[in-house]
């Protein structure tokens, strides 16, 4: 019951905030928020003893039934989902999104959907959640998106929605073939169905099902609509689809790919994480010239998560352990750094990392959170994001070690762009516009120093997050090695 | 039963009320007659009977479908504010009459174990069609709708007659059971070469009326030109009745003849998924775009029946109660907008009219893109469940070509659905509040909610038998 109410009350109070419209929206959802993580830490503690699941009938006559669960793997997901939306809902504060409960409710009514995909046990549930998700978002950024925002939101929906077809034919596919009149989609019997498929057919599904999650991620070259998408989108709306929704397309891959086509992940296995491994030096070479740092930091959104995705499609435990870990990294490090351009936004109207300059003379917290951040990003040592990266790369190195090397660069060309970023905005001459930079107000420190102190914590007990998901990914690993 | 001779009475005591009420009482009226014979209906429900000499069969599922067309009529009718031409033109006790007669006809044809049946329920439905198409008298595109789809119409009835004889002609008998039992007692060398030529004509005569590709030429002029509530009309309880009559032949009594029918309905259904949505795509008048979607609609539909599984018949009710809700909820809206607009633009029903609609109209908004949302097949919405099931019985046939092209296609549909959706959210307009009456209002958040409910659980109607 647990389960059901980190489900759906996001969705029960968003609804309500968008049809009673109160004054006090930011108050309402920040609440909703934080009782949503307690309500989440408190299933995570229950769960790290013994997996914690629900399941109602749903289309019995179908097989298909509302079944949620929480291991390892899907627990450090909606740990995950519940630990940032918080902090989004913060993000909002003081302006005039904040108050506004259009937007609240849309971004509670987003959390409902995410967490949703991460609980179900239920393979068309996930796809049900996976879909739905675009909805909240593609309105979040089509109603208070920039420039241009009606043609790019609207490529990023037909976009990830063309995808996503692809891999519901064949996930029908394999439903229909599993036993009993009413045929299941049941995880766990998907993935027995899926063990007496010959190797032509696991490599057509791993395409099918691959390709949807590819575009979500997204992976080279599925990626045209992302730096757009994040460049336009307002920032709550890039902190959803960067922070957490991208790894909607990682979780799948883990949870639905690896332990039902291993043949196919044997045979185009190597071939995806290429692309990944492309989509890493690609997005990170692209990031190096932005002018844009919003745009910029989509494009190093873009590189992590194809290393993310080449490790995962390795199959070791380094690898999705480190993909795992990465995941909540790298959630924590980018809503972040989006805020930071968002603050550096509100004050000068400007995202020009030209015509930035010299603001640590005048926010020195800012200065200090943002390299934090930064160096997370960039996978320093004692930083959250060296754990992950570490593991990835061991992963890549162990599979091949051509892929390995050459993704190794990325921790190179990320200190580049990652560096030249606070380099420019924050170090040198002062600029017109940021001549009279204000300090950060209360509200942004709340979210900033409690991010930044989350990835020095990160970087030194990796375990909280590693121990709890190993067992689960030993499990999986078991299954299709 | 009684329900059909409950309406064909009420239908001749609605032209009597009309020497005497008012518009608004008829409406009235008729919302109730429709309700009396809905629940006559459905007190059929479990008692499974013949009548007329086994011509005229009621079981669950054609009282299901029969239920489905009483409501799109129903709807139909609270949405209608006396036919929207103006006071001195208007015979609204002469068109609610004539509805009550067109539904039937529909309930005769889903209810049929006779081929002549059959055909008397399909010709009472078509030529009222004939009639509320062509009753704008005075808008040129309404007489030339209503003269189009006559001359098809009828040319459409001869062949299926043709066929219908041919049949005969084979088998010596109407009736359904005893068309499947002559064939199947003929050994297949001296089965007669014109049972299937008559099988196919049946086909061709079907596929003019549920407009498949390529005999749905007459579809988006006529539905445009039909004034928007009879395009509604038409686009719900025609195609629902055609689909429920269409799987009852070609499954029970030509069963057997699967491989004589499916494949022309693999490449029919093909086509018209191709030629429907890709030429949905281009419109720029949203009227037109529901017109083309409805023929693509059609499509997806088509692949269900040549499934031909025991699931198919629940797939197809649920398939036309899904699309009949959203579809009444979109023309509803079309409708609505372009009343308000009648006047200031050139195009009432362009998509550029509806630009703005959601900042003084909210709900009304928010009801239209549900709907568009549903006939899109997005999650949340009945229509996903729809095209799920559609894709997971023609799956269980092992047949893959067919379904990756449905599929591609929906991702076209979503193009189309979502420009009417861009057009209301985020372009700028200048439409004031719509003020909508009470019965309107109340059939569109009936059909929204329905549509969300189904989409939330889609066993409420899928597992009734």
């Amino acid at each position: 019951m647990y389960l059901l109410f980190i489900l759906l009350f996001p969705l029960l109070i968003g609804s309500a905030l968008l049809i009673f419209k109160p004054k006090n929206a930011f108050a309402i959802s920040l609440a909703t928020s934080i009782i949503e993580l307690a309500a989440t830490a408190y299933v995570l503690q229950q769960a790290s003893l013994s997996p914690v699941s629900f399941s109602a009938p749903w289309v019995a006559e179908a097989g298909l039934s509302f079944s949620l669960y929480v291991d390892g793997i899907s627990g450090v997901l909606i740990g995950l989902c519940a630990l940032l939306v918080p902090f989004i809902v913060a993000t909002t504060a003081n302006t005039d999104r904040a108050n506004n409960s259009q937007f609240q409710g849309l971004v509670l009514a987003m959390q409902t959907a995410l967490m949703g995909a991460f609980l179900a046990k239920d393979a068309f549930l996930f796809y049900f959640f996976f879909e739905a998700s675009l909805l909240p978002i593609y309105f979040l950024a089509a109603i208070y998106g920039g420039e241009n925002k009606n043609a790019i939101t609207f490529k990023f929906f037909v976009y990830t929605l063309f995808g996503s077809l692809f891999f519901l034919i064949a996930l029908v596919y394999v439903y229909l073939l599993t036993p009993g009149e009413f045929h299941s989609a049941d995880i766990d019997v998907l993935y027995q169905t899926a063990k007496g498929l010959s190797a032509d057919q696991q490599g057509y599904l791993f395409a099918a099902f691959f390709l949807a999650f590819a575009i979500k991620m997204p992976v080279f070259p599925f990626h045209t609509w992302q730096p757009d998408t994040y460049t336009v989108a307002p920032a709550q709306g890039t902190m959803l689809l960067s922070g957490i929704m991208l790894k909607m397309g990682t979780y799948g891959v883990i949870r639905l790919v690896l332990p039902m086509f291993p043949l196919g992940v044997a045979t185009w296995g190597l071939t995806a994480s290429i692309l990944s491994v492309i989509g890493v030096i690609y997005g990170s070479i692209i990031a190096i010239q932005q002018k844009d740092a919003k745009r910029l930091l989509a494009y190093s959104s873009f590189a992590h998560v194809g290393l993310m995705s080449a490790g995962i499609l390795s199959g070791s435990i380094e690898g999705i352990q480190g993909a795992l870990y990465q995941m909540v990294s790298h959630g924590i490090n980018i809503i972040g750094l989006f805020f930071v351009i968002e603050i550096i936004e509100r004050r000068t109207k400007s995202r020009e990392i030209a015509q930035l300059g010299g603001i640590t003379q005048f926010s020195y917290p800012l200065t200090v959170t943002f390299v934090i951040l930064s160096l997370g990003s960039v996978a320093l040592p004692l930083t959250n994001g060296f754990i992950g990266e570490f593991l990835l790369l061991k992963s890549v190195f162990d599979q091949n070690l051509v892929l390995g090397i050459i993704a190794g660069i990325t921790i190179i060309l990320g200190a580049v762009y990652t560096l030249r970023l606070i380099q420019k905005s924050m170090f040198g001459n002062v600029s017109r516009i940021t001549a009279d930079f204000a300090d950060l107000t209360f509200a942004e420190k709340a979210v900033l120093i409690p991010l930044s102190a989350l990835v020095i914590v990160g970087g030194i007990f990796p375990s909280t997050v590693l121990g709890f998901s190993e067992p689960a990914v030993q499990q999986l690993i078991q299954w299709f090695k | 039963m009684t329900a059909i001779i409950a309406l064909s009475l009420l239908g001749i005591l609605n032209l009597f009320l009309g020497f005497w009420l008012s518009r608004k009482t008829i409406q009235a009226a008729t919302l109730l007659f429709l309700g009396g014979s809905m629940a006559l209906t459905a007190l059929d429900w479990n008692h499974e009977m013949l009548w007329y000499g086994h011509m005229f069969h009621t079981t669950n599922t054609s009282i299901s479908f029969s239920l489905i067309i009483q409501l799109a009529a129903f709807m139909v009718v609270s949405f209608s504010k006396g036919f929207g031409i103006d006071e001195e033109h208007t015979h609204p006790a002469e068109y609610y009459a004539i509805l009550l007669f067109s539904v039937v006809g529909a309930i005769l044809m889903v209810s049929f174990d006779h081929l002549i049946m059959f055909f008397v329920g399909l010709e009472i439905l078509s030529v009222a069609m004939y009639v509320l198409t062509g009753s704008d008298k005075r808008n040129l595109r309404s007489n030339e709708a209503a003269l189009k789809y006559f001359l098809m119409g009828s040319f459409a009835t001869g062949i299926l007659l043709f066929g219908i004889t041919l049949v005969y002609g084979a088998t010596r008998s109407f009736y359904l059971a005893n068309i499947a039992l002559a064939i199947a007692n003929t050994p297949p060398e001296s089965t007669p070469i014109f049972l299937s030529i008559g099988v196919l004509l049946i086909l061709v005569g079907f596929l003019f009326k549920i407009s498949a590709a390529p005999f749905h030429f007459w579809t988006p002029d006529v539905y445009e030109g039909a004034p928007t509530i009879f395009t509604m009309f038409m686009s719900t309880v025609v195609k629902a009745a055609s689909f429920a009559a269409l799987f009852q032949v070609l499954s029970g009594p030509f069963g057997t003849m699967y491989g004589t029918w499916v494949y022309p309905i693999y490449y029919v259904s093909m086509l018209t998924l191709l030629i429907g949505n890709i030429t949905a795509a281009y419109q720029q008048s949203a009227k037109r775009m529901l017109a083309y979607s409805s023929i693509s609609h059609a499509g997806y539909m088509l692949l269900t029946v040549s499934a031909n599984q025991a699931s198919t018949q629940s797939t197809i009710l649920y398939y036309s109660l899904s699309y009949t809700l959203a579809t009444i909820v979109a023309f509803g809206v079309v409708m609505l907008v372009a009343e308000y607009q009648t006047g200031r633009t050139e195009k009432p029903e362009n998509f550029s009219s509806f630009e703005g609609l959601a900042k003084q109209n909210p709900g009304l908004a928010f009801c239209f893109t549900i709907a568009l949302l549903s006939l899109a097949g997005i999650p949340l919405t009945a229509g996903f469940w729809g095209k799920f099931f559609v894709f997971s019985d023609i799956f269980n046939r092992h047949v893959y070509y067919p379904v990756i092209l449905a599929i591609v296609m929906s991702a076209v549909g979503v193009y189309y659905y979502f420009k009417a959706i861009i057009a209301i959210y985020f372009k700028e307009g200048d439409i004031e509040r719509i003020e909508l009456p009470g019965l309107v209002k109340f059939a569109m958040w009936a059909c929204t909610l329905g549509t969300l409910l189904l989409g939330v659980y889609p066993s409420i109607v899928k597992n009734l038998f």
